[in-house]
């Protein structure tokens, strides 16, 4: 059986290198990565790749919508988004936020073990960016309190710890966030001042 | 009282408006929603997630949900089109060279003149003339179509689908050579001196629906509470949008990091029909250059479906007459009926016309007794008779 030819269109080179080392898992295959979205359209002319595979969220996928379409039924290098058949695997690609495009005719079995692998880095990437997310929104509240914290001490003549003993009691009784007590805090302050 | 949440996605353009200023202005709220406004990146992320239920409302390309149902896209449950969200907007924008060449030819540039504007790029332009659109299903394909149909451009002509962040790119690249696409991506490429606006969507055609609200039948029919909650939301915001003096709040509030992110002055050209046609920094006034509501352009005619089908079929090669049929019941016009009329809005007697024939605002029969609707013409005059079965 020949060897399948996989284009990841992906501008961080970081991830393009992980979606590769996970494909490796999943068979032979050759794999060719574009970083550059400009020539989109004439580079997989000239790859004509059995399976291309891109970010749900990459504007450059309206090109390949037009690729898809655009060409006629023998020669169109990518024919449909994944395979009308198996609306279960549409659904958790897209969850995961791959997108695949398929060389028409090319047989469900050799596609499934490329998108499973692309499913799964593609689920590790966004659970590391919900964890660099969540740690920056936590930093940031952090900072925040702290603010509030200095706007109650100096107000009040009180200690640190009263401070943040009386922000957590005040979010108690409004049963609300410590964080968003203390962003009301630190923007009436600066209304006032 | 806690508002019921809604995912709605949009892609940042000035007529995603009608969606942000329903949040920010309150009208969701006051229709007891809150919307989780998602920014997206793209047309088939839009479809795509609407398709697989990641969100549960989408400001979508018009003829982006007819051409689902006409089998050109992957297998979700039907789309349906509830109402539009705004009418023009788009503009046409050639490469500096091509600004260069109808400048020596003596083009100035009027910005409402479809047939000076033609002949005169057929005089200069190359034998291909790539033109950029944002999509293949899109209002700004078929606006191009016409507008070359018949002339000795129409063979010239290829159309490329350019994600509209990248038109300025892609026409500074010489990718393309012009392109049609949605405000602020047109000023966009002006302001980076990629090129110089040529003619504004609604000069081609003086009422191309552009965005619609679009849900999937199934949320439309399972759920017509929330459904007719939103529709409302969204059409008083629009109403708003159309007041006098509200579009440059309207520029601040889409300009904001977490929408549009951009400059303000940037938002507003299109939004107060104020458009910087070349880097030079000549403006030409184009009233209405968007519309959001007034002459009940929030009515989805069934006509309109037709049409837009037709044109997709045509140039996919499918049957046109099965493309307008089908078409036709992508948009909802008994939904609009049921939702809106409780909101105020008045309702043409009819759900299907003759399109292109008003040249001028004309007077139709409405449930309330007399409507304005219009101007729709064509430049070149066409019109458009749909068939009895989509009447």
């Amino acid at each position: 059986m020949a060897r399948l030819s996989v284009l990841i269109v992906e501008k961080d080179r970081e991830r393009a290198l992980r979606i590769v080392d996970g494909l490796a898992g999943s068979g032979d295959h050759d794999v060719t990565v574009i970083s550059e979205e400009s020539g989109l359209a004439r580079r997989i002319a000239e790859l004509r790749p059995d399976i291309v595979l891109i970010d749900v969220a990459n504007p450059s996928r309206d090109v390949l919508e037009e690729l898809a379409l655009a060409t006629g039924p023998l020669d169109r290098p990518v024919a449909m988004f994944v395979d009308r058949s198996d609306e279960q695997m549409t659904r958790a690609a897209i969850e995961a936020g791959v997108s695949a495009y398929v060389v028409d005719g090319l047989q469900a079995e050799r596609i499934k073990p490329i998108l499973d692998a692309a499913i799964a880095r593609f689920h590790l990437f966004h659970k590391m960016r919900a964890e660099l997310a969540a740690t920056r929104a936590a930093l940031e509240e952090r900072k925040i309190i702290d603010r509030a914290k200095a706007i109650l001490m100096k107000a009040r003549g009180i200690d640190e710890e009263a401070a943040y003993a009386l922000l957590r009691k005040t979010a108690m009784d409004q049963k609300r966030r410590v964080a968003d007590i203390a962003q009301q805090l630190v923007m009436a302050a600066g209304l006032l001042s | 009282m806690s508002l019921h949440p809604l995912r709605v996605g949009y892609v940042p353009l000035i007529d995603a408006a009608p969606l942000i200023v329903a949040q920010e202005l309150g009208f969701a709220a006051e229709e007891g929603l809150g919307l989780e406004l998602l920014r997206l990146q793209g047309w088939a992320q839009s479809r795509d997630l609407l398709g697989t239920g990641g969100i549960d409302a989408a400001h979508m390309l018009v003829p982006l949900p007819i051409a689902q149902r006409l089998g050109l896209g992957p297998d979700y449950p039907d789309f349906d089109l509830v109402m539009f969200l705004s009418q023009g907007g788009q503009a046409i924008a050639v490469s500096a060279a091509l600004e260069t060449a109808l400048r020596a030819a003596g083009h100035g540039f009027a910005f409402d003149d479809p047939v000076a504007a033609r002949d005169a790029l057929e005089r200069v332009a190359p034998a291909g003339l790539r033109v950029g659109v944002p999509f293949p299903f899109s209002t700004q394909a078929e606006l191009v179509r016409r507008w070359v149909r018949g002339s000795g451009l129409a063979a010239r002509v290829t159309v490329h689908t350019v994600p509209p962040p990248r038109m300025a790119a892609a026409l500074a690249a010489g990718e393309v050579d012009a392109f049609c696409v949605g405000e602020p991506w047109a000023s966009h490429a002006v302001e980076t001196a990629a090129g110089a606006l040529l003619l504004a969507g609604r000069s081609i055609w003086a009422a191309p629906p552009e965005k619609g609200l679009v849900l999937t039948r199934q949320f439309a029919e399972a759920r017509p509470e929330v459904t007719g909650r939103l529709m409302r939301a969204v059409w008083r915001a629009c109403r708003w949008l159309d007041q006098g003096g509200n579009r440059g709040m309207a520029a601040d509030i889409l300009s904001r990091p977490e929408y549009l992110n951009l400059p303000p002055e940037l938002s507003e050209r299109g939004l107060l029909g104020r458009l910087h046609v070349s880097a030079q920094g000549e403006v030409r006034q184009f009233p209405d250059f968007i519309r959001f509501h007034a002459g009940a352009a929030n009515f989805p005619w069934r006509s309109l479906a037709a049409l837009l089908g037709r044109g997709i079929a045509l140039a996919q090669g499918l049957d046109p007459a099965r493309a307008e049929t089908a078409a036709t019941a992508v948009f909802r016009t008994d939904l609009y009926r049921l939702h809106l009329r409780a909101a105020g809005a008045d309702l043409p007697g009819a759900s299907a016309r003759v399109e292109g024939a008003m040249r001028g605002p004309t007077a139709v029969a409405s449930e309330k007794g007399q409507m304005i609707l219009g101007p729709d013409a064509f430049f070149d005059g066409a019109t458009y008779d749909p068939a009895s079965t989509v009447r």
